[in-house]
């Protein structure tokens, strides 16, 4: 019944939601941000460890939909070893292929949110992570927030 | 189903309603968002454009006496909607959220002191709680909330007594939950405020379109819903108070069509209802609204009512059936449930029901549904909802379930 979303709920999206990864607190994080969805309600907290520049762990707790969670789950193996740099360019890859679809350069993994762009109301469920990192990244003590994203 | 009552030949009074959705048949259960609209409604906005449209009040040639007529026309239909003594007890308002604000507005600033109580549910939408918390900012006032009783979603009418203290000054209630679907039983509610003296006003944004609503019967002091929801037009709602509670209140807004006469330093108001009807009002609305009234008496509102709560227990009976589903509302066969049924899935978030029953073409919503305090309240961030209006069948509530146990399979349960 359901063929036509594959392009949305691809085969590591579910498995992603069903069993996220590093979903967990980390009592000795470094950083912490919350990400918040005013549109469906959802929240998560993510953490991060530095190390000088670099992201040496990241874990993620939180209630969303399979999107948001597989999204956060994605994140957190991804930028793990990363600098701060690099993981800054991965979000604006990531925030570029999301909203147009278009993958610029190598994504890994990341490359099966190209098809989130088809289904507007969604985009701010696969990026409420993302910006819940830059957050991180930036210290921000208030809560980040999806209602300014462009869609 | 009535009898007396063609459901399939109304069915075909909505063009809209004949199409596909990602190739499937559209099945439309978001009524309680808005309600689509019969021919009769467009057509009579489109002949008010081509043949009427006109500035009201002011004018004196021909077409501004007919848009004129035309509007107050609507303004007596209303009244007759919902059994108001008179046509000046309506006020024309963009919907139940302004009309709200309105009373906040008007009738809140000019009687309420620090130390008041303005006593809500703990079920009301966002547009029945934020006009009052601002409104509790600027005067002192406190607020407190009649609980509701977890997931059957009643009120704890045991709790009325403490709450109903000297201090409340207004009990703000919704009619029918748009989260979870109960019928209030607001009669009694009012009339227990009366005794003390306490100011009530019904949120009917759900109610209006759905069952016969006298609010005489009733008995409440203000009565608000929204055009859109009942067939008519985006845009329009009505506010309708007790006259001489409209009469004692200041103006909302400030400009023309509302004053009497005006000077540099003072200005004299007009009566109620055109006291808080400033500007150029919305026309169009009030004509699409006349002819929804209309369409839907024509219907008899009784007949909706028993239509929508069938398809509401139909539903309900065929979710609970299935394992690893949370119902939220009035039990099954309760005469308390409205045309709405709220739910969730084991493991699965409302928004991805929602996108795959799209997918299906069945239009459901999920969220908080503008009711977050209630939905902490429940442990939930959001549920998934499917409302129901007449030209809803049976049919499309046995494709809605198919469409259930695909999504529960799709998601591996």
């Amino acid at each position: 019944m359901f063929d036509d979303v594959n392009d949305l709920y691809q085969q590591v999206i579910l498995d992603h939601c069903k069993q996220p990864r590093n979903f967990h607190e980390m009592p000795d994080a470094t950083r912490m941000a919350q990400g918040h969805n005013p549109l469906c309600g959802d929240n998560l907290k993510l953490f991060l460890t530095l190390d000088g520049d670099i992201i040496k762990d990241a874990s993620f707790v939180g209630s969303g939909c399979c999107i948001s969670k597989a999204s956060a789950s994605l994140l957190t193996d991804n930028i793990k070893g990363k600098t701060k740099a690099e993981a800054e360019k991965t979000f604006e890859q990531v925030r570029d292929m999301i909203t147009t679809g278009v993958v610029n350069g190598d994504v890994g993994k990341l490359a099966v949110f190209a098809g989130v762009h088809k289904y507007p109301a969604r985009v701010k469920c696969a990026i409420l992570s993302w910006h819940a990192l830059i957050g991180a990244l930036k210290g921000e003590a208030k809560p980040v927030s999806t209602e300014n994203e462009q869609t | 189903m009535n009898k007396t009552v063609d459901w399939a030949a109304l069915r075909k009074d909505f063009p809209i309603l004949d199409q596909k959705v990602h190739g499937k048949p559209l099945v439309y259960f978001d009524n309680a968002a808005t309600s689509q609209k019969p021919c009769a409604v467009i057509d009579a906005l489109v002949h008010y454009y081509e043949h009427d449209n006109a500035n009201v009040h002011r004018g004196i040639h021909e077409l501004s006496n007919r848009a004129t007529n035309a509007f107050e026309a609507a303004r007596t239909r209303a009244a007759k909607f919902i059994n108001a003594k008179s046509a000046d007890e309506i006020i024309f308002v963009r919907g139940t959220t302004e009309g709200i604000n309105l009373v906040a507005s008007s009738w809140g600033t000019k009687n309420l002191k620090p130390g008041d109580v303005i006593l809500l549910t703990e079920m009301e939408h966002h547009s029945n709680l934020v006009p009052w918390q601002l409104l509790a900012q600027k005067t002192g006032a406190k607020i407190s909330y009649l609980p509701v009783t977890g997931d059957e979603g009643l009120l704890d009418l045991s709790k009325l007594d403490s709450l109903l203290t000297k201090q409340v000054k207004i009990f703000s209630m919704v009619h029918i939950s748009n989260s979870l679907g109960t019928l209030n039983p607001v009669a009694e509610l009012c009339a227990r405020a009366r005794e003390l003296g306490i100011v009530t006003l019904v949120d009917g944004a759900q109610s209006a379109g759905h069952l016969p609503v006298d609010v005489q019967a009733i008995g409440c002091d203000f009565f608000a819903f929204s055009g859109h929801k009942i067939c008519g037009p985006t845009g329009i709602g009505v506010l309708w108070g007790r006259q001489e509670i409209l009469d004692a209140m200041p103006p909302y807004q400030g400009g023309g069509e509302m004053i009497l006469t005006v000077g540099y330093d003072k200005t004299e108001f007009k009566h109620a209802p055109h006291r808080f009807e400033a500007g150029t009002p919305d026309i169009s609305g009030p004509i699409g609204l006349h002819a929804a009234m209309d369409y839907l008496d024509a219907i008899g509102r009784e007949n909706i009512w028993r239509h929508d709560q069938e398809l509401a227990q139909y539903t309900y009976e065929k979710l609970s059936a299935l394992r690893d589903v949370r119902l939220f509302g009035p039990k099954l066969n309760s005469a308390n449930r409205a045309g709405l049924v709220s739910f969730l899935l084991k493991d699965v978030h409302a928004h991805d029901v929602v996108t795959l029953a799209d997918q299906a073409g069945v239009a459901l919503r999920g969220g908080h549904h503008c009711t977050q305090p209630l939905m902490h309240k429940l442990g939930v961030e959001s549920t998934a909802r499917a409302s129901f209006y007449f030209y809803n069948t049976k049919a499309e509530v046995d494709r809605f379930v198919e469409v259930v146990k695909e999504i529960q399979k799709f998601f591996g349960q």
